[in-house]
């Protein structure tokens, strides 16, 4: 009989929550237009990916070999090249930002090769300003270097290098950034809907002194947290059920792994997500604080030491070490595993495990500042 | 008409400057974004641990081993035992990449004959994974050329001179700093912007400065000077703290740094205000600012090049302001970038802020009727 009793008020509190989401204009926009900006910005916008980058190419000798050299770096796919005969009139572009790089075709180019192939020289200057795509275009023009002097050491012989790297990409062999930022993304919308959505929603109640007034009734505290969790874990859920759906059908990447994986994935994932929203609001408990505290505790994190872009290997020790409370760290290479590898249990059972953790600790520490409220 | 005006800054510095809570809120986590994601978003790729399957006894693979723990980008080395264990280190993200070594490795090199080393890297993270793979091949030609040594062969040389201008040692920082002292600058005055009229409106104190003497464009002039002061103010703190705190060259002009700041800056409490006019709550001022903020960082040329983005959505990115204060404050720390160029990024935030200010002036006296 009660526990009829308190089926019956778990689920009005849950519809009554329900009702809140869809009639709240805020609601709609956190869990479905922002979702889908964020996921077309990381689909379309964001991309490691440099393809045809715009160098600039000083051939400043006139001979076949230097020729030749050139029209290797007109044909390459990486590189849209705008050719000169004087570097000068090129450096003045890279001041500006409009080229990545310069290759220099040095006035002595003809005559080296002719005496040894190898040891032509040639330089690349490449804008550091941004070091990644420096990298990339020295690593592209060397590339194309090598694969030119490979050619004429099949014409004209050469000494050709003892030890051979053979690399292979796994999971990813098209060396596709998108693959695994769109999945990426999902881990961020997953953190807008479960923490900030929630601390936002939460914390207006507390503000209005509708938090009270609920607790006044014969309702538990438990059964209060559960009505209010369980609608906003359905609209995450679906949420991210929408987003992998768009992330394989028109991002086009692929989906190794199962459904069911990536369900117990984001499951336990949202219990930490929503314990930080549900904790946030209980401690703020004033909307403009909140949103800014999920800001910063929950979107920004997400975003920038989870591993989702950044490599959390190359950060700084301290920096190191306060990723391992960011739940997103945890959800992401999990997600990306399950987008392009497969089920990895080792690698989802332990990162689960630690969300759980993590998420426990959070609703013990949410429930008692809860209940201070009580008394 | 300027007591007015004075009066009104005031109060409106003093709604931002008041509350203990806020004043916090303005302070703290602006400085701690800008040390905290200045170390934390390099895509340099330093520290990652590697597996090493080595089935070759001699010296050569030795060597190679060696050569790695020795550079700087390796954290350790992970020895495995056999072919299954390469699929298990990597799945299990225990390392970023895994280097084979057949058997034969050393006798064929002793032998003048062509060895292979396979390389096995993880495509879930294949940006970081390319670059690993660039200092393997770097270390496989060094070895490489000490094998030619030892032989009294030739070896293929590498005439390829790289130069980086601006950044000579690519530190990541000198890229990373400046774009977050755009990016927070604009998270600030956005926030502070945003919610001052959504909150008279909320707190209905809006209908009262209707009806004081001051006069529309009074108004917004004066909801316009206090967060042009506090973004003024982070500004110039980010700016000190990237030169003597992150060691960033400040190469170019300071007086056009500010010039072009300050049009940034106009731009931005133009679209704050726009945004704080159309929303009723400062919930939605929020939400609203975020909506604005999110893909104006995303879409900047921060996160990742403008040019790598398709050509519909880079023309789309001309009416983004940070684009264009980006560039140029990258301009004048790094590449001392001519005025004339810089000023040709400063007109399209000049338009921007015009387009904003006009827009948020109509919907703002449109809401009084």
């Amino acid at each position: 009989m009660a526990d009829a009793l308190a089926a019956r008020r778990l689920f009005a509190l849950m519809r009554k929550e329900s009702v809140q989401i869809v009639r709240d204009p805020s609601s709609i926009l956190i869990a479905v237009v922002l979702p889908l900006i964020l996921l077309f910005l990381f689909g379309y916008g964001i991309s490691l990916d440099a393809t045809r980058v715009k160098i600039g190419l000083a051939i400043e000798n006139n001979s076949a070999p230097a020729n030749a050299l050139a029209s290797a770096f007109r044909i390459s796919s990486y590189f849209e090249a705008t050719a000169a005969f004087d570097r000068r009139e090129l450096e003045a572009e890279l001041i500006a930002g409009r080229l990545k790089g310069i290759v220099v075709i040095p006035e002595n180019f003809g005559e080296a090769f002719a005496r040894a192939p190898e040891t032509a020289q040639i330089q690349v200057i490449a804008d550091g300003s941004n070091p990644n795509t420096a990298r990339f275009v020295a690593n592209y023009a060397r590339g194309v270097w090598a694969n030119w002097q490979a050619q004429n050491r099949a014409e004209v012989g050469g000494p050709e290098p003892l030890i051979r790297t053979e690399s292979r990409m796994w999971f990813n062999p098209e060396l596709k950034s998108r693959y695994f930022l769109v999945p990426g993304s999902i881990a961020i919308v997953m953190t807008l809907i479960g923490t900030l959505l929630t601390a936002l929603v939460v914390a207006r109640e507390w503000e209005r002194g509708t938090m009270e007034a609920m607790m006044a009734t014969p309702v538990g505290a438990i059964q209060l947290l559960i009505g209010k969790l369980v609608p906003y874990y359905v609209l995450a859920m679906a949420s991210m059920s929408v987003c992998t759906a768009i992330a394989v059908f028109v991002f086009e990447v692929p989906f190794r792994g199962s459904i069911p994986a990536l369900f117990l994935i984001a499951t336990a994932f949202l219990f930490p997500a929503l314990g930080q929203g549900l904790l946030i609001s209980a401690v703020t408990k004033n909307q403009f604080v909140a949103s800014q505290a999920a800001l910063l505790s929950g979107f920004l994190p997400a975003m920038l030491l989870s591993g989702f872009i950044f490599e959390i290997a190359s950060m700084p020790k301290f920096i190191q070490y306060l990723t391992y409370i960011v739940p997103a760290r945890y959800l992401i290479p999990c997600l990306q595993s399950v987008f392009l590898a497969g089920d990895i249990w080792p690698l989802f059972l332990s990162n689960m495990g630690v969300l759980v953790i993590i998420g426990s600790v959070m609703f013990v520490i949410a429930a008692r500042n809860t209940k201070k409220r009580l008394d | 008409m300027w007591q007015r005006l004075i009066a009104l800054v005031k109060k409106e510095l003093l709604v931002i400057l008041r509350d203990p809570k806020s004043r916090a809120l303005l302070i703290g986590p602006p400085l701690m974004q800008l040390i905290l994601f200045s170390y934390a978003a390099t895509l340099d790729v330093t520290n990652v641990d590697i597996a090493v399957l080595n089935r070759d006894s001699g010296r050569w693979s030795n060597e190679f081993i060696f050569r790695v723990q020795g550079a700087p980008a390796f954290h350790s080395i992970l020895p495995l035992r056999d072919v299954a264990g390469i699929r298990d280190a990597i799945d299990t993200h225990k390392v970023i990449a895994a280097v084979h070594f057949g058997p034969d490795f050393s006798r064929n090199l002793e032998a003048g004959l062509p060895a292979d080393i396979q390389i096995i890297l993880d495509g879930r993270r294949s940006n970081a994974a390319q670059i690993v793979n660039g200092y393997l091949d770097q270390i496989a030609s060094s070895v490489n050329a000490e094998v030619a040594g030892r032989l009294n062969a030739r070896a293929p040389v590498d005439a390829v001179i790289e130069r980086f201008w601006f950044n000579p040692s690519l530190e990541f920082v000198w890229f990373t700093v400046p774009n977050l002292v755009g990016s927070i600058a604009l998270l600030i005055a956005l926030t502070v912007t945003g919610q001052s009229v959504a909150r008279e409106r909320e707190l209905g104190t809006h209908e009262q400065l209707m009806v004081s003497p001051l006069r529309v464009h009074e108004i917004l002039i004066g909801k316009t000077i206090p967060p042009l002061l506090v973004g003024m103010f982070h500004s110039t703190l980010f700016v000190l703290a990237a030169v003597y705190l992150f060691g960033v060259p400040l190469r170019g002009s300071l007086l056009l740094l500010y010039v072009s700041l300050f049009i940034y800056l106009v731009a931005i409490v133009g679209v704050g205000l726009f945004i704080s006019s159309l929303a009723q709550t400062q919930q939605q001022a929020f939400l609203g600012v975020f909506l604005f903020a999110a893909p104006a960082i995303l879409l900047s040329g921060f996160a990742t090049p403008i040019d790598n983005m398709p050509d519909w959505l880079q023309t789309f990115t001309m009416i983004n302001p940070l684009r264009h204060f980006l560039v140029i404050i990258k301009g004048v720390f790094l590449a001392a970038m001519p005025a004339g160029e810089l000023l040709s990024h400063a007109i399209p935030l000049m338009v921007i802020a015009t387009i904003t200010l006009a827009g948020a002036a109509i919907f703002f006296r449109r809401r009084i009727g």
